[in-house]
């Protein structure tokens, strides 16, 4: 028979389809609206895990998104394993497959389970206990032992092959929770016209409403008002209702974070649906409405499968129409737990008997049950349970002594109270109140924009906690600018009892009892560890919760906390709130990284830059790098080379005719105003007032503490215009710099910065042949030597489009860098890549550019310099407006560390061996055969083969280095020591003739 | 992700729009050429960091782009005022 | 004389036309960055021949040009007829700075019933009607890059980047436009 614990007519699934689905491997059939766990309970399968630390055998503890005990894996293929999903929550689709987990060879017969034996040995605190000494057995031993044993579930081993969409949104009041108080609250604040969002973590709203088949709302039953409420909710243009959406954060201003699980519950998911949805929802107010969790009663043993919470139970009854057993014990210290006794027996369950630990409860849900046979034994309680994977047999006891009695059960229901769930209210950095009256932790000082309704605030009281939220939910739509809506009183009841319940261990769980009565089931936290952490020494409850583990796994304590809390404070003498309670942190219940990650994974993970001339260069075969975000081309093989010979050849090939380069990359900034030349002024350390038009000047940029912060050739285009380039990976931070000085420290000067880094295509072209390789496409400009001398800039056409044409050289050689407007750079490029082919020029890229400008000694900020380098050091002092009464680092230069002797210059360094070439960060050494430590000199700043030179070239920064001209100085190597004569830091074209032909 | 308050916009924009910039009211002095060492330290490298209070400046980079100052409570992260660079230091009562 | 070089475009082909969304890029325009103090406003809106918006977030339009505030004494400038802003500025004596932006931005027409959602998946600013009413303008961030929206209709919005984040910023407007609604 399938489903034998599937009562007929019973429930609100009896329209739902048949669903197959597999556990362990085993075939199973649930239905249209099951969780997994409640189609395995329909099922009769109760034993679904085992615990983390001892291995125990577990079932399902809740029915929600609290459960501790049911993680199982869902395979969906390959690539889709996910590990510690809650059955409770998971809910069912055709085809389903769940495996347990944290057990070895199988569920029912663990190996694993032997460290249960061994308890004794694994008591509280004992990793940092046991793992001590001796030092050496840690790495060998110790360490993958417990990275062995550590860890729920297995990750799965392939990329995730789902995507995941993010989505900010904004609304007047956002309502986290749809039972009935969220419901309430939702619907007074859109009838003010508020843009309302309501957020429930279940497929159907409903909350309590789910499990309280004898609440009444407005004349309906509970259940059809309230889906008849989100019928008209959802219909709204003002509302945005979103079901199986956690609120798991709740961050500064009112901003909540919400994960939407879009595609978790179907077959055969749509491709373009994001698996899972993440709204960071930006509220004026926000209503938590998120309800309250049922606690267990802490007793020896009651951690078997078929032992949950009494709530739960009446969940599968009442709304999935399962009966969790045949005969079932109910154990509780409060009045809520009888109405799951009354539910079974009335739909035909066997009741053996409510135990219930207080000494004469009063209620008339205890009266309908004596009324309806059901034994109740108050005063009582469990003092133990046996069945090995199910529970079979409770043993019970009167707590005031006498003999003790035994029921034969299949399922045990356990509830001591319910606690709140404040977790959103408390990281809203609200602060929690203890109330003596009812011992919970209620909202107390709220520091955002928020109000807390119903259950969560101690409201539990159906029709004043209905009344309370719609109160609330008018109250805070006005607050946010809407009028309110009239008053009105909204009818409800429910049958349902609420008392105060108990927290802490249960009646004969005494200090000096060495029964297992877990507090905290996924971390395998017993009364036992708790009250051992006391005696060790541990007095705040962040202590104990640290030594002992409570309230630290994957549920974060939900069920768990307060009792641990309880037994510290017990232990302790001291009242609760002076205990403390540990901090609620997001997020509420795990969510993914991909639900965090959005839409930022592969080529959404950032944004590629690319130049206009990229496809060109990729169809030549180049080979591309990172800069920043940037790609540029590196170097250009031709068939059979690698990078060094490719370089090799597109360098020397430069020097003997031309080549021609990408340099759109370069950062630049458009200076603009009366006052442009005085704004250069200060911000570069070299003068420019009286740059002329049309002509350009090696600039330098310091920060205020005299290091080099930027540089870059800048070129006067008007006397109120200059073309001013930056770095490469500079140009954000050198404008952001720029514009902070303009605005507050020179805001009466008279000029403007934009940026213009992307309006500008800019093709290099050097080389003895780079004239007559540009001077067909150039209009409206004389570019002889006469006229256009190097450090010059024109504007006027190119290919027939306006340029700005600069003759410049990054190498050495007779240069040109043409700017054209970007979306012309790659018809430009390719007409002069065409002539350059008739004179044998090539394309090159950056490492070519590199070796280059070495050869010639051309810094690179941020290769030559560090942030700790000065002007003087780099052998730049001449770029300093001596002069000049102010710049930007001007008195940072005279600090006494930046003009005291020994500090490291730049040289060049030239090894013995020609052949070698230096690494780049590697350190240099005076005296090679003086102990290590050795006293460091300085380091190699850039090391290249350089084919014009013959030979391998190097810069250094290096202790007074251009005092040490030829001196041999040593660069210790892993394999060798190597010798390097200090030269200047030019290694070609020493006069610096071919820059003009 | 804070919501600032930008003057010049005149509305309250969200977080990521923005960048912090260091503490505000520390004037360049007019005259750094000729300070002294110790002048200079205390310009440079010395910031208050109290706990509390701050006034700081921001700058809606990829807003308005315009700096401005913000006076905020290190303690709640709340921001108390945000104002216009150039304008004193404003007067707070109450929070901070 | 060579011929005359071609226009390329970052986007050239690019579009999307879904369920409620549609993205294309924009044709190309002239465009300006504009900085001016507020006593030049008067000279330098007769010449454009629109009124220089002055309010936050506000823009201005006329025929085929359109001025957008961007900051207190910057707008962006655009002339989908492609007229010489340049040569129409450097007319006017009054203090101010016009920089040629023409290649260095382009645009992408993001149009709809979803598009607010659209936008919404890694623009973080308020975008209903009310808070960023149509002709509303504002520089913001979409993800990891800078943009300038511009409501040009209940349903349309014209979005700004640089070029070489054109690709990225078009990208990840059709990843969440790809995204099923639901
Ligand atoms: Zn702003």
């Amino acid at each position: 028979m399938t489903q034998p614990f599937r009562l007929p007519g019973v429930g609100r699934l009896d329209a739902g389809k048949p669903l197959a689905f597999t556990f362990d491997g085993k075939s199973y059939t649930g239905r249209e609206g099951d969780t997994l766990a409640s189609a395995l309970l329909a099922n009769g399968v109760h034993l679904v895990g085992r615990s983390f630390k001892y291995h125990r055998p577990r079932g399902f503890l809740s029915a929600g998104p609290e459960e501790p005990n049911a993680l199982v894996g869902i395979h969906r293929d390959a690539a889709r394993k996910t590990p510690n999903v809650r059955a409770t929550v998971q809910e069912l689709y055709d085809g389903l497959a769940a495996v347990s987990q944290n057990r070895w060879p199988s569920l029912a017969f663990d190996i694993g389970a032997i460290s249960d034996l061994n308890a004794p040995l694994f008591s509280a605190g004992f990793y940092y206990k046991t793992f001590k000494w001796p030092r050496a057995a840690w790495d060998r031993l110790y360490e993958p032992a417990i990275r062995r044993a550590a860890g729920l579930g297995n990750a799965p081993d392939k990329p995730d092959p789902d995507h995941y969409a993010n989505r900010f949104a904004h609304c007047d009041v956002l309502v986290i929770g749809a039972g009935p108080a969220g419901l309430a609250a939702a619907l007074a604040a859109c009838e003010t016209g508020a843009r309302v969002i309501l957020a429930d973590e279940q497929p159907v709203p409903g909350g309590r409403l789910r499990f309280e088949a004898d609440a009444r709302i407005e004349g309906k039953s509970g259940w059809d008002w309230a889906e008849e409420t989100v019928a008209r909710l959802a219909a709204r243009d003002n509302v945005r209702v979103l079901t199986r959406t956690t609120g798991f954060g709740y961050y500064a201003q009112n901003m909540i974070g919400l994960v939407e699980r879009v595609t978790d519950h179907l077959a055969n998911p749509d491709p373009n649906a994001p698996r899972e949805r993440l709204w960071q929802v930006r509220a004026k107010r926000v209503v938590l409405a998120t309800g309250a969790i049922e606690r267990h009663m802490v007793f020896p043993d009651n951690d078997r499968p078929g032992i949950m919470l009494a709530s739960s139970a009446r969940t599968y009854l009442n709304h999935f129409g399962v009966a969790v057993g045949n005969r079932i014990a109910v154990y509780a210290a409060e009045d809520s737990a009888y109405a799951a006794a009354i539910d079974l027996k009335k739909h035909g369950v066997g009741i053996a008997a409510i135990i219930d630990s207080r000494a004469a409860p009063e209620s008339p849900a205890v009266e309908e049950a004596r009324a309806l046979g059901i034994d109740v034994l108050a005063g009582h309680a469990v003092i133990g349970t046996d069945g090995r994977l199910r529970v079979r047999r409770v043993h019970v006891a009167p707590i005031s002594g006498g003999p003790h009695r035994e029921f034969q059960v299949d399922a045990l229901l356990t509830s001591s109270g319910w606690t709140p769930a404040v977790h959103l209210f408390s990281q809203s950095r609200g602060k929690l109140a203890f109330d003596e009256a009812t011992q919970r932790f209620l909202p107390g000082l709220y520091v955002q924009d928020a109000v807390s309704v119903g259950s969560c605030n101690g409201t539990f009281d159906l029709a004043s906690s209905v009344n309370e939220a719609f109160d609330a939910g008018a109250k805070v739509a006005k607050e946010a600018g809407f009028r309110k809506p009239r008053a009105r009183q909204m009818e409800a009841s429910s049958g349902t009892p609420w008392s105060i319940g108990m927290a802490g261990a249960s009646p004969g769980v005494e200090p000096g009892t060495s029964k297992m009565a877990f507090v905290d089931f996924q971390n395998d936290v017993t009364a036992k560890d708790i009250r051992q952490a006391v005696r060790e020494g541990m007095r705040s409850i962040e202590h104990v919760k640290r030594f002992t583990t409570t309230g630290m796994a994957t549920d974060q304590g939900k069920t768990s906390n307060l009792h641990g809390l309880a037994i510290a404070s017990q232990m302790l003498g001291k009242p609760i709130p002076e205990v403390g309670l540990t901090t609620f942190r997001p997020p509420y219940t795990p969510v993914t990284f991909g639900a965090l990650v959005g839409h930022s994974r592969g080529r959404l993970f950032e944004p590629t830059r690319r130049t206009p001339t990229h496809d060109w260069a990729k169809a030549q075969g180049a080979v591309f790098e990172d800069v920043g975000q940037w790609k540029r081309a590196r170097y250009f093989p031709q068939v059979g080379e690698d990078m060094h010979a490719a370089v090799a050849r597109e360098s020397r090939t430069v020097r003997e005719t031309a080549g021609i380069f990408d340099a759109s990359t370069l950062g630049k900034i458009e200076v603009v105003g009366p006052d442009a030349a005085r704004f250069m002024e200060l911000m570069y350390t070299n003068p420019w007032a009286k740059l002329g038009v049309g002509r350009c000047r090696y600039g330098i940029m310091l920060r205020e503490d005299g290091f080099i912060y930027d540089d870059g050739v800048v070129g006067r285009i008007a006397e109120d215009r200059f073309h001013v380039t930056t770095t490469t990976g500079g140009a954000p931070r050198v404008l952001h710099h720029m514009e902070d000085y303009l605005q507050t420290e020179f805001p009466d000067l008279k000029v403007w910065l934009t940026s213009t880094s992307e309006q500008w295509a800019v093709i290099a072209v050097q080389g003895p042949r780079s004239r007559e390789i540009i001077a067909p496409f150039v209009e409206g400009i004389d570019i002889s030597d006469e006229a256009m001398p190097h450090m010059s800039v024109r504007e006027g056409r190119v290919c027939g489009v306006p340029a700005r044409l600069f003759r410049i050289s990054f190498t050495g050689e007779r240069g040109f860098e043409i700017n054209v407007p970007a979306d012309y750079g790659l018809s430009v490029w390719k007409s002069i890549w065409a002539e350059g082919q008739k004179h044998g020029a090539c394309a090159y890229g950056t490492e070519t550019m590199h070796v280059l400008r070495a050869e010639k000694g051309f810094i690179i900020v941020g290769q030559e310099t560090d942030g700790t380098v000065t002007p003087d050091d780099a052998g730049l002092s001449w770029a300093i407006g001596r002069k000049k009464a102010d710049f930007v680092g001007i008195r940072g230069l005279r600090r006494p560390d930046l003009v005291a002797e020994g500090r490291k210059q730049l040289v060049g360094l030239k090894t013995v061996d020609p052949q070698i070439v230096l690494d780049e960060g590697a350190q240099i050494v005076a005296d090679p055969d003086q102990p290590v430590p050795m006293k460091m000199i300085g380091h190699v700043t850039s090391s290249y083969w350089s084919s014009n030179c013959g030979r391998s070239i190097a810069l250094a920064l290096i202790e007074n280095g251009r005092a040490r001209m030829g001196e041999r100085l040593y660069v210790p190597m892993p394999d060798e020591m190597v010798e390097a004569e200090v030269t200047s830091t030019i290694f070609f074209d020493e006069k610096g003739e071919r820059l003009h032909g | 992700m804070l919501l600032i308050h930008c003057p010049y916009c005149e509305e309250e924009r969200p977080e990521a729009e923005f960048r912090h910039a260091g503490e505000a009211h520390i004037a360049r002095p007019q005259n750094i050429a000729e300070i002294s060492d110790e002048e200079f330290e205390r310009y440079f490298f010395i910031r208050s960091n109290p706990k509390g209070l701050v006034f700081e400046r921001w700058r809606h980079i990829h807003g308005c782009a315009r700096f401005f100052n913000a006076a905020r409570d290190t303690v709640s992260d709340r921001f108390l005022k945000t104002y216009k660079a150039g304008e004193p230091k404003p007067a707070l009562d109450g929070e901070g | 004389m060579a011929e005359t070089a071609r226009r390329t475009f970052a986007l050239e082909g690019r579009s999307y036309d879904g369920d409620g969304i549609s993205l294309a890029p924009a044709g190309p325009a002239s465009r300006i960055s504009l900085r001016a103090p507020a006593e030049s406003l008067a000279a330098l809106s007769e010449a454009l021949g629109l009124d220089l918006p002055v309010r936050p977030k506000a823009s201005a339009r006329k025929n085929a040009r359109a001025a957008l505030w961007l900051g207190p004494d910057e707008w962006l400038v655009i002339d989908e007829g492609g007229a010489d802003l340049m040569a129409i500025c450097a007319r006017v004596a009054a203090l101010h700075s016009a920089v040629d932006i023409s290649h260095r931005n382009l645009a992408i027409l993001v149009s709809g019933r979803r598009v607010e959602d659209v936008l919404n998946a890694a623009c973080p600013q308020d975008l209903s009607v009310a808070r960023f009413p149509v002709g509303a303008a504002s520089r913001t961030v979409f993800g990891k890059a800078e943009i300038v929206l511009w409501r040009i209709g209940e349903d349309a919005f014209h979005v700004e980047c640089w070029r070489s984040f054109a690709d990225y910023v078009f990208g990840l407007l059709d990843a969440a436009g790809r995204e099923a609604v639901r």
